[in-house]
């Protein structure tokens, strides 16, 4: 089988949490970890009569989420109820949105080594999530063959932004890519935690395969439940190889939902709820159009923050793009973007916010830039271990560079030479050693200079002196 | 000793507040005249013996949830629930100290026009008890008419207050969509349910419909009255134009008498100064019913879906899930509500959505506009509220068709979401017939004018001829 033959089709369906106080629908309060059902009201628990009052701040964050991937925001978007029988789905309908979702196509850059892909993303949708069942007893701790079912109403109404993608997607590393960048943009716009490990980031992924230069697309698996980038990675390949497998030896490969099973590695059909496959979706009649302001689509737009990915861009040129990707994502390019701003050389810059700024495990936020950036400028004449030392305490207030740059290295030439002809006198014997080819002990006439100015000489240059007075 | 038969509320709330009886006597006096008559006649399903308050009693429709009372909506899968809050329209009566005198029968989830439909029993007609009082609000229809309660709540989706109350020969208002809030009442059609008062006079129509209405923050679809309820005084109709939608008026199916009854109406309006003139609303009115029977069946059968056996309610018995779900549905609806939603479910699936929800809402807006179109020209429009008076019980149980052809003549203005206002306005058979006084958006000021100056001069005596002594 060749893997390579073939290309992947890859779609995602991405699910945040927002971090509202209350729910979609109603007043409770959401509250990670709050003792089951004492988040619960009559609307969040389907009572006759209960009726949905949309969250205004979960409609505020949509649309800055829908302003961030590009998207058309919606003069008029439409709540659609989306019907099928769940325990966790209390009034046996989602709210949801279908025709007029508050987000509509739009794109995500996403950048690459070669260039920029660009990422269809067909619409961004409010809704609100379901509650949490967990199946007792029985074997499996599924919900086939358990005892009983036991259903914590505290999550039902969460909001829930979707977020679907063109199947633009080629590869499980460009997929994990895109998904960990969308995932910045979210947390960075304020709007959510989107955490994998706590159910509060979800990803379904649509994979098919084509054979290279193929037009049109093959069936689709949709793989659902996963809760960690390296699992949708690993899913996703597991696809790849399944399909290429199958339809290399001529087996049908049929469009389904799956299971990915991180033990064998390997994907199972999907079977626990036997959902209708019509919705039967219909404006939600309890609810109004939501018509947003221009004047609030205006405001939230102006409240932008520079995306993950036209930072990446902006710095690639100064630093490369390895450099511009790991600043970036791991969120120091902010002090990077500091330092420069206060005269420190790219470059170094970069270096130093990722070893030294990393290494000592100082908030970055929280350094002054600007006398961190005198310290830069003076890195190469400063012992190492000065150097380090200005580096750890630059995040702790009133730090000043000053103190540290009068450790500055001796490296005025001038200097040294009368230090370095000292040196010489006082040690002849290991200057007849060095004439006489053994280069080795230059070591320790250097140290001998360098205890003589307490180490403030700058090694490189009692180094060229020293060879210098010696080959003369 | 109170002849609750005769007072009114306002009459009631004059006499607590001269402090000449109590407000615990007054609720005493109509659990006595319950006591007494609701045997034969079943409005009640529950009977509150005690309240709290210092205002006068009301009664309402089991579809309106109470806190700490039962609420069944006329329906087996809610026996028992007791709802854990009240409906803003009860908090706002509660709030002016009215007080709850019990809840009152309904065809189950309101659906039907007869009351035969509660899972708990038919209602009685006060005139006849071999006939209906109508429906689904047949419970609070016939309460008021027979001195149960002074007046009452009701839920009018595509007649539920007109027609009992044309029925029963009492005043019943569907007011405008939006204006009353629909938080806390077990729901039917979402885009058409709407609350409204059941009274004897319609001052007292117009008071109760003033401490219910305005907007809720609970309810997104509502909306603050653009001016206040006027309380309708004089007789003078002099400046308004009435027009009498020829369809609805000639519709087939209209019996004689009930014709007869509301042409002498129609006549009496012009004698009091108004200018009448005929209109028509041909689309409304061939539409109006399949549009309807698309539209409120298919939002129920979601609004419904929340009866399910998990959380509240009943519970079939069960191996597993799914079974689960089966069985108490199936135990716990009636043959309507299954009927509807096997009607709604099918009209908004996948493939043909289109060609029966999504027309049924452009033929909505037709029917909007063609009322809009109206009242450009009328102030009010006047029809029967239902084309025959009560019907014997069990006469159209077994024909699902006939019983939705009760409310051929209320639905076109409930689709518009248009306030409709029912007045006796006289008997044929010896049976009350009702007017359906139609207005335009907002328009209820207008309709308690024309249906106070008609019932002053009109003179209907609201008392069933057996029950008067
Ligand atoms: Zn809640």
């Amino acid at each position: 089988m060749a893997v390579r033959d073939w290309e992947a089709v890859i779609g995602l369906e991405v699910h945040a949490h927002l971090k509202t106080r209350t729910k979609m629908f109603c007043r409770c309060e959401l509250e990670y970890g709050a003792p089951e059902n004492t988040r619960t009201c009559p609307v969040c628990l389907a009572h006759p009569g209960a009726l949905p009052v949309p969250n205004e701040r979960a409609i505020e964050q949509t649309i800055k989420l829908g302003l961030a991937l590009d998207c058309g925001i919606a003069a008029r978007a439409i709540f659609a109820r989306k019907n099928y029988f769940y325990p966790d789905l209390p009034k046996g309908y989602q709210i949801s949105q279908y025709e007029a979702p508050l987000a509509g196509r739009g794109r995500f850059r996403l950048p690459r080594p070669d260039g920029d892909r660009e990422i269809g993303i067909v619409r961004a949708h409010l809704e609100e999530d379901a509650a949490k069942t967990v199946h007792a007893g029985g074997a499996t701790g599924r919900s086939v063959g358990a005892d009983y079912s036991l259903v914590d109403f505290n999550r039902g109404g969460t909001p829930l932004v979707e977020i679907v993608t063109e199947p633009d997607l080629r590869s499980a590393e460009e997929a994990v890519w895109f998904l960990r960048l969308l995932r910045q943009t979210i947390v960075e716009l304020g709007i959510s935690d989107a955490e994998m490990e706590k159910g509060t980031l979800r990803a379904d992924v649509n994979v098919s395969v084509r054979r290279r230069g193929e037009e049109g697309y093959r069936p689709r698996w949709e793989i659902k439940n996963m809760n960690s980038f390296t699992f949708v990675g690993r899913a996703i390949e597991a696809a790849i190889r399944q399909q290429v497998a199958a339809h290399e030896a001529g087996e049908p490969v049929e469009q389904s939902t799956y299971d990915y099973d991180a033990d064998t590695d390997r994907l199972t059909v999907h079977r626990s709820k036997e959902e209708a496959d019509d919705y039967r979706y219909f404006p939600e009649p309890d609810l109004v159009p939501v018509e947003p302001p221009a004047e609030l689509v205006e405001r939230l737009r102006a409240e932008l923050p520079e995306r993950p990915a036209d930072r990446i861009r902006r710095i690639e040129p100064a630093v490369g793009f390895d450099a511009a990707v790991e600043l970036v994502t791991t969120g120091r390019d902010r002090l990077y973007d500091r330092l420069v701003a206060a005269g420190a050389e790219a470059r170094v810059a970069a270096n130093a916010v990722m070893n030294e700024v990393a290494a000592a495990g100082i908030d970055p936020e929280a350094v002054d830039a600007g006398e961190l950036a005198k310290v830069l400028g003076a890195r190469e004449r400063l012992p190492r271990d000065v150097y380090l030392e200005a580096v750890a305490r630059s995040a702790d207030p009133g730090f000043a560079a000053a103190p540290f740059l009068e450790q500055e290295a001796v490296s005025d030439a001038s200097a040294l030479e009368p230090v370095v002809e000292a040196v010489l006198a006082a040690n002849p014997e290991q200057v007849q050693t060095y004439l006489g080819g053994k280069e080795g002990v230059l070591g320790y006439l250097v140290g001998q200079v360098m205890r003589e100015t307490r180490g403030k000489a700058d090694p490189r240059v009692v180094n060229r002196l020293l060879r210098e007075k010696l080959r003369a | 000793m109170i002849d609750t038969l005769r007072l009114t509320a306002e009459q009631a709330s004059e006499l607590v507040r001269r402090r000449e009886i109590s407000p615990a006597e007054l609720h005493a006096a109509y659990l006595e005249a319950i006591a007494a008559r609701d045997p034969e006649l079943h409005c009640y399903l529950h009977v509150c013996e005690e309240a709290e308050g210092e205002g006068i009693p009301i009664a309402l429709k089991d579809v309106i949830g109470t806190r700490g009372i039962p609420t069944t909506a006329g329906s087996r899968i809610l026996e028992g629930y007791v709802p854990v809050y009240d409906a803003t329209v009860v908090t706002r009566l509660k709030a002016r100290g009215l007080r709850i005198l019990g809840k009152t029968n309904t065809d189950e989830f309101a659906m039907g026009s007869s009351t035969e439909n509660s899972a708990y029993g038919p209602t009685r007609n006060p005139w006849d008890p071999s006939r209906v009082p109508g429906g689904s609000g047949g419970g609070s229809a016939a309460a008021v008419t027979a001195g149960l309660a002074p007046w009452a709540l009701g839920s009018d989706t595509g007649g539920s207050i007109k027609q009992p109350s044309a029925l029963c020969g009492n005043v019943g208002l569907r007011p405008t969509y939006g204006t009353v809030s629909r938080y806390g009442i077990v729901a039917f059609a979402s885009s058409l349910d709407q609350v409204g008062p059941v009274a004897r006079t319609v001052r007292d129509c117009a008071f109760l419909y003033s401490l219910i209405a305005g907007r809720d923050p609970c309810d997104s679809t509502t909306v603050d009255l653009p001016h206040p309820v006027e309380l309708p005084e004089g007789d003078d109709l002099r400046g308004l134009r009435i027009g009498v939608p020829k369809e609805l008026n000639e519709a087939e199916g209209i019996e004689p008498g009930v014709s007869a009854a509301v042409a002498r109406a129609i006549e009496r309006c012009r004698e009091l100064g108004a200018e009448v003139g005929e209109c028509s609303l041909p689309l409304s009115a061939e539409y109006g019913m399949p549009c309807y029977y698309l539209i409120a069946p298919a939002e129920a059968s979601s609004n419904l879906a929340r009866y399910d056996g998990v959380r509240y309610g009943y519970r079939a018995r069960a191996a597993d899930r799914v079974e689960m779900y089966a069985r108490t549905r199936d135990e716990g609806f009636g043959d309507e509500p299954k009927r509807r939603i096997l009607v709604g479910t099918y009209a908004l699936s996948a493939g043909y959505y289109d060609a029966f929800y999504g027309q049924a809402q452009k033929v909505r807006t037709v029917i909007r506009r063609e009322h809009d179109a109206a009242f450009e020209r009328f102030d009010a429009l006047a029809c029967p509220t239902s084309p025959t008076v009560a019907f014997p019980l069990g006469a159209r149980t077994q024909h699902p068709l006939a019983m939705y052809l009760s409310d051929l003549l209320t639905i076109p203005s409930c689709l518009a979401g248009l306030p409709g206002l029912n007045i006796p306005c006289g008997l044929s058979e010896g049976l009350p017939v009702g007017l359906q006084l139609i207005g335009p958006q907002f328009g209820e000021n207008t309709l308690f004018r024309i249906g106070h100056a008609l019932e002053q001069a009109l003179g209907f005596d609201p008392v069933p001829a057996r029950l008067r002594s």
